[in-house]
This record gives C-alpha cells, sequence and structure tokens, in this order.
C-alpha cells in the first residue's frame, strides 16, 4: 500500500549511487564551471543537466519564491530564441526538457537522443547569461505561478499544514520559506527582483553541469568548453552563507484544523545534522536509522510494534534525507487506527521510540537493510538519469563527487553503536516539531 | 547561431531506431513470453500482466482486486507476513503487485546471484497467497484510509464524479478502490475469489529484460505460472458513455477550480488512430508548444498545467482532458479549452505543426527502452495490447504516414465540441450548474 507515503509524505530516501569509477568522469573550467559526465551506453541517449548552486534558500528576505518564479522565466525569451522556443526546439528533436527548484539548487535538464547533446549546450549555456524579460512575460507567468501554488498548495491542507509546520522549524534559516513562495510575496514578485537574481547567481562559477547517457568525456569537455567556456563568472561570487539556526531551547506544537482533513496524522521533525563534505558519518548513521525505524510496514521497528502487533497504527514511518546545504530535519510519522486520538498516537510513537532507545538495534535487521543497500548497487547501473540527479544535488548541496562515491562505503560501515549515539543526538524534543492534523473538533454527540 | 543549428538538424533528422531484439520464449510448460537479454547488469525485469483486473469486481464487491493486491507480498505458504517481507529484504527481491481497472500486474526485480531463491518467494505469493484474516484487516484499514483521503481531494473528487455520470452502472463506474461501504464488507473470501479469477493463464503476458536465458526463463515461467488456473470469468461488457455536452458542477469549497472534460474517442484498431494520435500532440499533450497549454497558460496564465488525451480502455475509448484555474478564471479556461476544441475540429493543423509532432513523436520513441524493468513493461503493454512483435520496428513509419487530410478527417470526426462535457469540482464563477 505505497499510496499514502504518496499523499502524506516523502519516503524515506536509501539512495546509494554506484557506477564503478571508469564510469564517472570530472573536469572543471577555468571559468569555475564544475562538470560530471557518467556513462552508459546501452541506448543512444542522454541526459543534459545544469545545475545551479542558487534556490529558494538563498533568496533576499521578502522575495520569496523569486528563484522558482526565475526558473519559469528561463523558458522564456533570450538573445537568440524567442519565448518558448527553448522547449519548442528541444521537442522538435524528439526530446523533453523541464527544470525544477529546491532550497538549496535549480536545476535544468533535457532528455534526448545523444547526437543533440552539442545542441542542448549551446542553447542552455546561451541563457545562462542572455534573458531577456519583457514586462508581459513577467505578468502572464507570475500568473501561472500564483496557479500553481493553488493546485500545489492551498487547495491541499496537508501541503499547507506542512508549510507551517517547516516555518515553525526554522526559527531563523531560510528553508523555513515555502519554495514557491508566500502567496502575498508571490503577488509582488518583480522583472527586476528576477534579474538580481538572475545576475548574481546563474554564471559558470556557480553551476555544475552533469551530462548521462551515451557520450564520450572528452568529447563533452570538448563542447563544454566551446559553450560553457567563454561565459565570464561572476565576479566576487563567495560561498554560501545562509542566516543560521539559533539555540533551538523549545519545542514547538501545532495542531492545524481543516475540514478537508480526511485522513488525521501526528507527524514529528527534529532539526538533524545533513551530510557535510568529507563528514557523513552521521548522516549515514542517520538514513539507516530512518530506515530501522520506519523504512517498511512488515519489519521496521514502528510498523512492527504498531501496525503488526497491536494494530494501533494504520500507517508509521520515519524520514530522513541528508542532501541539504544546511541542517535538515528527522521525521516520525503515525496514522493512529480509528477509535484512537492523535494524543494517544502520539504515545504510541513516542513509547515505542522510547523502547527502541532501550532496546538498540536489532544485528540481523542491520544486516537486511546492509544487503538491500549492496543490492541498490546493482539496481542503480539500470537507470544513470538518477545517477546524474544524485550528483547534481550533492555537487549543489556542498559535497563533492569524492562524497558521493564514498557514500556507499560509509553506509556499509555504519555499526549498531553509531546508530544509537545518531538517535540520541537528533531525538532531542527542543529542537523539534510535532502536528497534529485533523478536522474541527465539534461538540460530540452522543451517538 | 542557434537557428543555424537547428535548420541543420532538422535535415539531419536520422533517429537511431531503438535496438531492442525481442525473442518469444515458450516454456516447456507453453508459457509464452517476450524476452530481451542484457547481461551487461546482473539483475534481471519481469513483468507480468493479466487482463481483466478491478473490471471483474464482482457486483457488491468493489475494491476487491485492489484489497486482494495489497494481500499478496502479506504472508504466503509457509511464510506469515513478517517472514515473507523478512525474506524479500534477505534476497534484496523487488517486486509490485498493482491492480488497475483492466488488468492485473506483477512485477519483479532480482538479482542474478538470488534468482532461485527469489523466484521461489514469488511463487509462493503468486501462487499460495495465505490471506490471514489479521492482514486482511489490517491492508483493509489502509484502504479505507486511502478512501478517506481521496473523499477530500479534488482531482480524485473531479475523476470519480466524471467516471459515475460517464460510465454509471459498469465498474468504470466506480473506483478501484471501492467505496468504504463496499470495502468493509469484503471478506475473506472474496480476496480468495479475487486471486482465483483473475491471476488466470488464458489472459496472461510475459515480458522479461536482463541478465537471464531462454532456457532459464522457461523454467522460471512455469515455475511462477503453471499451476495457475487455466480459465477465468467472462469480461465486463463494453462500458456506456452517459454525459452529453454541457457542463456539471460539484461545489467544493477551494481556491482553486479542476475540471475534467471529455467525450467518446477513438479505437487503437480504427484506420486513423495514428492520425488521431499525432493530433492531440498537437492539441493538447500536455508538453510546451501545445495549443491548449500555449492559449491557456503562455498566452494567458490561466492555468498551471492543462492536457487532453486518448484514453484507450478495454471497454470503452475517450478523448478527454484536465485542467486547474483558479474559481474566478476557470469558466475562461473551459472557454479557450472549447475554442481550440472547435478549431481544430474545423481546420485540423498546419504543415508545420504536423511536421514538428512527427519529429517529437518519432525522436521520443526510442527514448522510452532505458532500463531493464521499463522495457519489460512495454513488452508486457505490446502483447495485452495485441501488437506485433516487430510494433516497435514500425511504429514510427505509422506516424511518419500520417497527412494533413488524415488528421482533418480525423478530427471533424472525433472532436465534437457540442459533446464536451466538463465536470468541474470547486467554487467556480460564472458557470452554469446544469446540465
Amino acid at each position: 500500500m505505497r499510496r499514502l507515503i504518496a499523499c502524506l509524505l516523502a519516503p524515506v530516501m536509501m539512495t546509494a549511487p554506484a557506477l564503478s569509477a571508469e564510469n564517472v568522469t570530472t573536469f572543471t573550467l577555468e571559468n569555475g564551471l564544475e562538470a560530471v559526465v557518467l556513462e552508459d551506453h546501452r541506448a543512444p541517449v542522454v541526459m543534459h543537466m545544469l545545475w545551479y548552486k542558487a534556490g529558494a534558500a538563498d533568496e533576499d528576505p521578502g522575495v520569496s519564491g523569486i528563484a522558482h518564479f526565475l526558473e519559469h522565466l528561463l523558458f522564456k525569451a533570450t538573445d537568440k530564441l524567442e519565448a518558448g522556443e527553448f522547449s519548442a526546439i528541444v521537442a522538435a528533436n524528439g526530446g523533453s526538457d523541464n527544470a525544477f527548484t529546491s532550497w538549496d539548487y535549480t536545476g535544468y535538464h533535457q532528455r534526448i537522443a545523444a547526437d543533440r547533446l552539442e545542441l542542448m549546450m549551446s542553447m542552455e549555456s546561451n541563457r545562462m547569461r542572455n534573458i531577456r524579460l519583457t514586462e508581459e512575460d513577467v505578468t502572464t507567468e507570475r500568473k501561472v505561478i500564483l496557479e500553481e501554488r493553488a493546485q500545489r498548495t492551498d487547495s491541499d491542507p496537508g501541503a499547507l499544514f506542512s508549510e507551517q509546520r517547516n516555518a515553525a522549524q526554522y526559527l531563523n534559516h531560510p528553508y523555513g520559506r515555502p519554495i514557491i513562495g508566500w502567496r502575498h510575496e508571490m503577488t509582488e514578485l518583480s522583472r527586476e527582483d528576477a534579474l538580481a537574481f538572475y545576475q548574481k547567481f546563474y554564471a559558470p562559477n556557480s553551476a555544475v553541469l552533469v551530462v548521462a547517457g551515451d557520450v564520450d568525456p572528452a568529447e563533452v569537455e570538448e563542447l563544454a568548453k566551446k559553450y560553457y567556456g567563454p561565459i565570464a563568472p561572476t565576479e566576487g561570487l563567495e560561498e554560501r552563507q545562509r542566516p543560521e539556526e539559533p539555540p533551538q531551547r523549545v519545542e514547538r506544537r501545532l495542531v492545524y484544523e481543516d475540514p478537508q482533513a480526511a485522513q488525521p496524522y501526528v507527524v514529528r521533525s527534529y532539526l538533524a545534522p545533513e551530510r557535510d563534505a568529507g563528514d557523513q558519518e552521521t548522516a549515514a548513521a542517520l538514513t539507516i536509522l530512518a530506515e530501522i525505524l520506519g523504512g517498511s510496514g512488515q519489519t521496521s521497528v514502528l510498523g512492527r510494534a504498531l501496525q503488526l502487533d497491536s494494530n494501533k497504527a494504520v500507517y508509521t514511518s520515519a524520514f530522513y534525507s541528508g542532501m541539504n546545504y544546511d541542517d535538515t530535519t528527522f521525521g516520525l510519522y503515525i496514522v493512529p487506527a480509528p477509535g484512537l486520538t492523535l494524543q494517544e498516537g502520539e504515545d504510541e510513537l513516542d513509547a515505542v521510540v522510547a523502547q527502541f532507545m532501550e532496546d538498540g538495534v536489532d544485528s540481523a535487521h542491520l544486516a537486511r537493510v546492509k544487503s538491500q543497500i549492496r543490492a541498490s548497487l546493482i539496481y542503480g547501473q539500470d537507470n544513470v538519469t538518477s545517477l546524474g540527479r544524485e550528483y547534481g544535488a550533492a555537487l549543489t548541496s556542498g559535497l563533492t563527487v569524492q562524497d558521493v562515491q564514498e557514500w556507499p562505503a560509509i553506509l556499509e560501515a555504519v555499526t549498531e553503536d553509531d546508530i544509537m549515539d545518531a538517535a540520541r543526538l537528533v531525538f532531542d524534543r527542543k529542537k523539534s516539531v510535532t502536528g497534529w492534523f485533523r478536522k474541527p473538533q465539534t461538540q460530540e454527540v452522543s451517538q | 547561431m542557434i537557428r543555424v543549428v537547428l535548420a541543420t538538424c532538422f535535415a539531419l533528422i536520422a533517429m537511431p531506431a531503438a535496438a531492442i531484439d525481442i525473442k518469444e520464449v515458450t516454456s516447456p510448460g507453453g508459457i509464452k513470453a517476450w524476452l530481451v537479454q542484457e547481461r551487461s547488469i546482473p539483475f534481471a525485469a519481469l513483468e507480468i500482466r493479466f487482463k481483466g483486473g478491478a473490471s471483474l469486481d464482482p457486483e457488491g464487491k468493489r475494491g476487491a482486486a485492489y484489497l486482494m493486491s495489497g494481500l499478496l507480498d502479506e504472508g504466503a505458504g509457509d511464510l506469515d507476513s513478517t517472514a515473507f517481507a523478512l525474506a524479500t529484504e534477505e534476497l534484496a527481491l523487488k517486486f509490485g503487485f498493482d491492480a488497475s481497472a483492466d488488468g492485473f500486474s506483477i512485477s519483479a526485480q532480482f538479482l542474478t546471484e538470488n534468482r532461485d531463491a527469489s523466484v521461489e518467494l514469488l511463487r509462493k505469493a503468486i501462487n499460495e497467497p495465505r490471506f490471514d484474516q489479521s492482514a486482511v484487516d489490517r491492508v483493509r484499514g489502509q484502504v479505507l484510509s486511502i478512501i478517506a483521503s481521496d473523499e477530500e481531494d479534488p482531482s480524485d473528487i473531479v475523476s470519480r464524479n466524471f467516471a459515475a455520470l460517464a460510465h454509471g452502472d459498469h465498474p468504470y463506474g466506480t473506483k478501484i478502490e471501492g467505496t468504504a461501504e463496499s470495502v468493509a464488507a469484503l471478506t475473506r473470501e472474496d480476496l480468495i475469489a479475487s486471486h482465483k479469477d483473475l491471476l488466470t493463464r488464458d489472459r496472461m503476458f510475459v515480458g522479461a529484460v536482463g541478465d537471464i536465458s531462454e532456457e532459464d526463463l522457461g523454467v522460471i515461467l512455469d515455475t511462477l505460472l503453471g499451476s495457475l488456473p487455466a480459465t477465468g470469468p467472462e469480461m465486463p461488457e463494453d462500458a456506456p458513455f452517459l454525459l452529453k455536452g454541457g457542463e456539471t458542477v460539484v461545489p467544493y469549497n477551494t481556491p482553486q477550480s479542476v475540471a475534467r472534460f471529455g467525450h467518446v474517442g477513438i479505437a487503437r484498431s480504427d484506420p486513423d488512430f495514428f492520425a488521431a494520435f499525432v493530433m492531440n500532440q498537437v492539441l493538447g499533450s500536455g508538453g510546451f508548444g501545445s495549443r491548449l497549454m500555449d492559449e491557456v497558460r503562455e498566452k494567458r496564465g490561466l492555468t498551471y498545467g492543462v492536457y487532453s488525451y486518448i484514453a484507450l480502455r478495454e471497454h470503452v475509448n475517450l478523448m478527454m482532458g484536465q485542467v486547474s484555474s483558479s474559481n474566478e478564471t476557470v469558466a475562461e479556461a473551459i472557454s479557450v479549452i472549447r475554442d481550440e476544441w472547435s478549431k481544430m475540429a474545423e481546420n485540423g493543423v498546419t504543415e508545420d505543426e504536423l511536421s514538428k509532432a512527427k519529429t517529437f513523436l518519432t525522436g521520443a520513441y526510442p527514448l522510452r527502452f532505458d532500463g531493464n524493468a521499463r522495457i519489460a513493461n512495454i513488452l508486457a503493454a505490446m502483447q495485452f495490447d495485441a501488437l506485433p512483435i516487430d510494433y516497435i520496428d514500425n511504429r514510427n513509419a505509422q506516424v511518419e504516414a500520417v497527412t494533413l487530410e488524415d488528421i482533418q478527417r480525423v478530427a471533424k470526426r472525433m472532436l465534437k465540441p457540442e459533446n464536451l462535457h466538463f465536470v468541474v469540482v470547486g467554487q467556480p464563477v460564472g458557470l452554469d450548474a446544469s446540465n
């Protein structure tokens, strides 16, 4: 029963990129552009991706959503392309293209026949510095992003709740702002706001090129030099430094009520360390902790105790993703069984976690998790595109190619003690947000 | 400079054909499968599909196939739910069981080093599911939770209402998950019956891709599928389409309306099917550059997404679409969509649009064949749809053969703005709520 996960929360990620070193090539251009080439010659296809080290967490206060808005505007005109022409040319060559914005990065990608790589590079490099925005384009596209917010967030009480929890989690860091933006700020986003963000961050020394598929790394480097090489870097662009979290001294509790809240649940997130370059051990332990606590409804600690043995929950999970530039979160989640209140559900969840802290990790369970990690190294080779995404996200989240390649071995080396140490570190209620999601409580009428 | 490159590209277009070498394998026990060998990675993907699926739910038992699909990995043979899950994790076996409106599918990926034990575990799940009462009740609870969530989801409300209005009492008229009432009433015996009805050898299609020989695949087919019942129940009748042109408003308190629209479509076997397919690429395939996206989003900013599609189903064929737009603007979005429907029906497409659509469709086709699981899926789907084994080699030629006149003819015949019915969920301004 997979859809619950998809509907309510991101699933636990056990991503472990795996491609033997000879299939991965890296180079850096003189203007600072970093590149990763992943070879897979099974099909004549290439994925061309350009990632910028700039996302919603790099926005100035007051213009939330500008990173995402700019992503939309990059499909408008440049000095050489008319509005919409970029995608039209990709399509006319049998390819598909899209883009995405996160807190830490913005990415653009095209999937196309491998012999069209040069055309993709010529166009993508062109729009790195040369967009031409009209007021009319900006006005129309702003309506589109407001419709996007209406569709994805404002029409979905679960999404609104998530936005509020996130804002409560981060007291000072811009991760507390929604990527799409707060509606009242989105309505005011201007052409000048977009261009300011563009001119600062859309530069070779802020970009990571990832090319994955049926390509020759030497040819990719030649093409990259030809198209991305001549572009001047943004001078004075330093490592990103966002406002940091102060000590979090008190737990936060939210009750979100909405008549359209169909399925009540409790979710708690704790501020947690992310993967850092050269220092991924704690993140690896937390990754495995999430799997052991809440990875599978049938075998995880929460699933067995609350879904199988006691029928106290319809669904439970634990989630953690270490791929962040700054502090991330570790989460616990329970949909209590019908008849249980949210307080009872939360108490059951806490009791199981407390018992786990006493019992420690079952070594057979850890062995199974590791055998799955090893298997993911084999299965992962079947999808070079997702490996490319892994590299792109890592390199724009403060990690290096070496960190990505060492990650499977670091996961493999995690011990039972490491997991318990990480659990003790992260389960600090002062750094947590606990959210209840339910319909408005009315006067109980006797049945 | 870019335009020069572009012109060159159009002149040079010769897309690589998908180099897919499909063998038809027949097992010693007589089970057929399509196989693509791919030895470079030590695992294989298997896709097994059965026709029927949730459309075979007996009257009053809606949701049986869906609940049954959630129970095949909840204990089988001598293994209870937990023991089965532990064994799966130890083998790093990946699998899924999925019921849809017209089919039931089994998708599996297993490592070469664990192949025998993986196949044995899958054999148990497919042939000897336990349906322990505790597992039935637990998974039922999950399904009821999904049904409750869907009750409040605008996209789900719109598709549920459209289906009910369009298809009435036919199984297509209700969701495959069933209702809270129908699911609550399902018994263990209903699930055993559903398993027996749905997984039968007379309607089974298999694709396999990866590190596996023809001989080994034959043995696996007999092991996994040889003991299933030979035949299953009759398929349902064709579904009616009961909606006339107009609009139906389903009031719901939300800032943005969701509209689903459609009328009768075209069969895959129709001589004009490919013309219709290319026509829809121009009209509303969802990508940038389609007329609907251009008019509703790019020019007017009325939506984040709008698309149309040809819905091919076993018992009905529809021409469908969907759009979301703020309550204040959805009436305008609907009016623009109707206009585009009319324009296409009257004038067809331009030479330039036809050429671009063909280049996209023929160029995009080979890009689908990436990854063992995806190819296994395509192989099973091709057989499910009764396509010939050389379809992949000829498919692009059928796209290329479509002419302006073909599209004009099929657009006039198929697109009927006056028959187009919009079901709108939300609080739309300026829409008449009557049919």
